[in-house]
């Protein structure tokens, strides 16, 4: 019965579903050492889901903010389904925003806070009261119409906001660490209440956090921030499993950075007397892998054998002393000191597998096809 | 009489602003409070209560006496207030100069608050100063510099003079109550209600001016009571045909001795309380 509703309400009074986000060559510069934002351009899709992550001091949330219009351009031009909205003030561009600290009117009642850009459009009293209950069913907070907003737990407070920010039925929806504020087991639940709202509406999501494990829950693809610029663009997966830096790879999961100290060009590479096998297909494309590159592997690719075992076949293997065990539930991760230079690196072993201990001589190991060769 | 009216600013403004914190602090069991303090609190009450207790019945008076406690009782006092186009006139004056002047000081003091909210640094802290230096600046220095240079622009006797002299003279308070509103507002809500389409001016009427209402109150009705009670000022501009109600109680006093000045302070104190318990009783309502 939700569902049918939904499907009859705001989203579908817009033409197309979702809108397409152009951003080219966008930059703000406040006049400091580099600019916040540098000549950042990317395209969202209609209707997809996309992340802004990065460290705090990227650049992710003033790139927000200046497609929201809260910033002005400092050059380059951003526009909505290919209309230009550079220069327009924030409340033309007709986007819903999402803000960390919910901002609910506290004059206002939930009913009042999520009728209030309803009211902006002078649309229609009944019209306005179909709207708002629907769009409370929609995130799932009936029956609270008359409360005001101090009266809602930080979960709560946050469902009205995103209903307040989809009930006339936006462009594009701007969550601006949305859940940063809320804590662990609510965090979990309002992410798969974005999901779901996302797939239901079908409007196009820009999603900014610096937590990369949320990033990689939500979205569809994400844009990777660093300095001002962005880093990486791609799937989650695609971020994981292939990215082009070390940036990327330190910034997403935890990793085994073996730094060659020069680039990465043939068959294969060495690295403290070792010589490892590079196929293409784990080389990264970015241009500065020719000159400098580094070896980078995830926990879980990684296996260990006792120093002298055999390693299986095909792999490639670098000698190691065991530094500390880690006991995370589901599973152990044995920390490593790689090679003579100690390089520090993790192993991700079986939670059954008690046979590692401290001070143990090992060789770790893993698939070639599992490495990824980055720019460094 | 003036003592009675004259608002010590920044205590009164404070009083009136942190009511519903103080009172809630209060319900909170702390330390007793020592007897002697209690001694204290009351003695300087009963010292500033004094001079009403007195004018009062007195305004009860008769026309010919001017004494305490009054030998003969009657409301002539007030029938010649409220008859005598000298008094009546003058009130009407008063009254018509402190709603313009409380109108524009609000509305620049308002103004100056919301622009130096924005502000960081120095210059804020310099601007916000230079606005406040009238409450320090002794009434005559004010009196003198304002009547020189109205002199020059035709201001003196007009009643745009004293609009202009009261209204400057009442911006500081707005700024202190409209700043302390600012206080707790949210500036992500200016952001949130532009992204739902609300342009700046209607931003303001609909989220700004609602959530500082209170203090644009309280600044306003202190602008208000502070032009109803200037007498400096007042006694610089004043013409014939153009006299304010502490200047008319003035001359009561210096030249006629005009019994009437009992009825008319009375008047005045009573008003003044219940104008300043206004924005308590709005509280109340709100409340519910």
């Amino acid at each position: 019965m939700t569902t049918i509703e939904t499907q009859a309400s705001p989203a579908e009074t817009t033409t197309p579903r979702g809108t397409q986000i152009d951003l080219r060559d966008v930059t703000k510069d406040y006049g400091l050492a580099t600019p916040a934002v540098d000549r950042v351009s990317l395209t969202i899709q209609p209707g997809e889901f996309m992340t802004l992550l990065g460290p705090s001091g990227s650049g992710k949330t003033t790139t927000l903010n200046l497609i929201a219009g809260f910033e002005t351009l400092t050059s380059g031009t951003i526009s909505l389904n290919g209309v230009d909205v550079g220069r327009l003030p924030a409340h033309k561009r007709d986007l819903g925003m999402l803000f960390q600290n919910y901002a609910l009117f506290p004059h206002l009642t939930v009913a009042q806070n999520v009728a209030y850009p309803l009211r902006e459009r002078r649309i229609p009293k009944d019209e306005i009261a179909k709207r708002v209950a629907e769009v409370l069913e929609l995130v799932q907070l009936p029956g609270r119409d008359d409360h005001y907003p101090r009266q809602l737990s930080g979960g709560q407070q946050q469902r009205v906001a995103l209903a307040r920010a989809i009930v006339f039925d936006p462009k594009a929806l701007l969550l601006d660490e949305p859940l940063g504020a809320l804590d662990r087991n609510l965090r979990a639940a309002l992410q798969s209440e974005i999901r779901r709202i996302h797939r239901e509406v079908g409007s196009t999501f820009v999603f900014v956090t610096h937590d990369q494990e949320e990033a990689m829950n939500l979205s569809d693809r994400i844009a990777l921030f660093n300095s001002g610029r962005i880093e990486q663009v791609g799937t989650p997966e695609e971020l994981y499993r292939s990215p082009e830096t070390l940036f990327t790879a330190r910034f997403l999961g935890d990793s085994n950075v073996f730094e060659l100290g020069g680039g990465a060009t043939g068959d294969s590479v060495g690295w403290d007397g070792e010589t490892w096998k590079t196929p293409r297909s784990t080389v990264a494309s970015h241009p500065g892998v020719a000159s400098s590159a580094a070896v980078v592997v995830r926990p879980e690719d990684v296996g260990i054998v006792a120093a002298g075992g055999k390693v299986p076949a095909g792999r490639n293997s670098a000698r190691a002393v065991v530094t500390d065990v880690e006991y995370m539930g589901s599973y152990r991760t044995a920390m490593l000191a790689l090679g003579a230079a100690e390089v520090r690196g993790r192993a991700r072993i079986d939670a059954f597998d008690d046979s590692v201990a401290i001070g143990d001589q090992v060789i770790a190991h893993w698939q070639p096809e599992r490495q990824r060769v980055v720019a460094a | 009489m003036s003592t009675v009216m004259t608002p010590e600013p920044s205590t009164e403004t404070a009083f009136v602003t942190a009511g519903p914190r103080g009172r809630r602090r209060r319900d909170k069991s702390v330390d007793p409070i020592p007897w002697w303090l209690t001694v204290i609190g009351v003695a300087v009450a009963v010292y500033f209560i004094l001079p009403t207790v007195f004018v009062i019945p007195m305004s009860f008076g008769s026309t010919s006496s001017f004494q305490f406690p009054p030998r003969e009782w009657s409301l002539d006092l007030y029938v010649n207030f409220f008859t005598n186009p000298k008094w009546i006139g003058s009130l009407g004056n008063s009254l018509l100069v402190a709603v313009m002047a409380s109108a524009l000081a609000t509305t620049v003091g308002t103004a100056a608050a919301l622009g130096l909210h924005n502000l960081t640094g120095r210059l804020s802290r310099f601007l916000r100063t230079l606005l406040m230096v009238s409450i320090v600046t002794p009434a005559i220095v004010l009196a003198v510099a304002v009547y020189i240079s109205f002199l020059q622009w035709h201001l003196v006797g007009s009643i745009w003079g004293y609009v202009l002299a009261h209204a400057a003279i009442g911006v500081p308070f707005v700024l202190v109550s409209v700043t302390s509103a600012l206080g707790g507002f949210d500036p992500q809500l200016l952001r949130a209600s532009a992204s739902l389409g609300a342009s700046p001016l209607r931003t303001f009427l609909r989220v700004t001016l609602p959530l500082i209402g209170r203090g644009v109150l309280t600044g306003a009705i202190f602008a208000f009571v502070t032009s109803l009670d200037e007498v400096v000022i007042a006694l610089f501009l004043r013409a014939p045909a153009f006299q304010t109600l502490p200047v008319q109680m003035y001359n009561a006093v210096t030249v006629e001795v005009d019994p009437t000045i009992a009825a008319a302070s009375s008047i005045v104190v009573v008003s003044v309380t219940l104008i300043l318990l206004i924005p308590l009783l709005v509280r109340r309502t709100k409340r519910r």
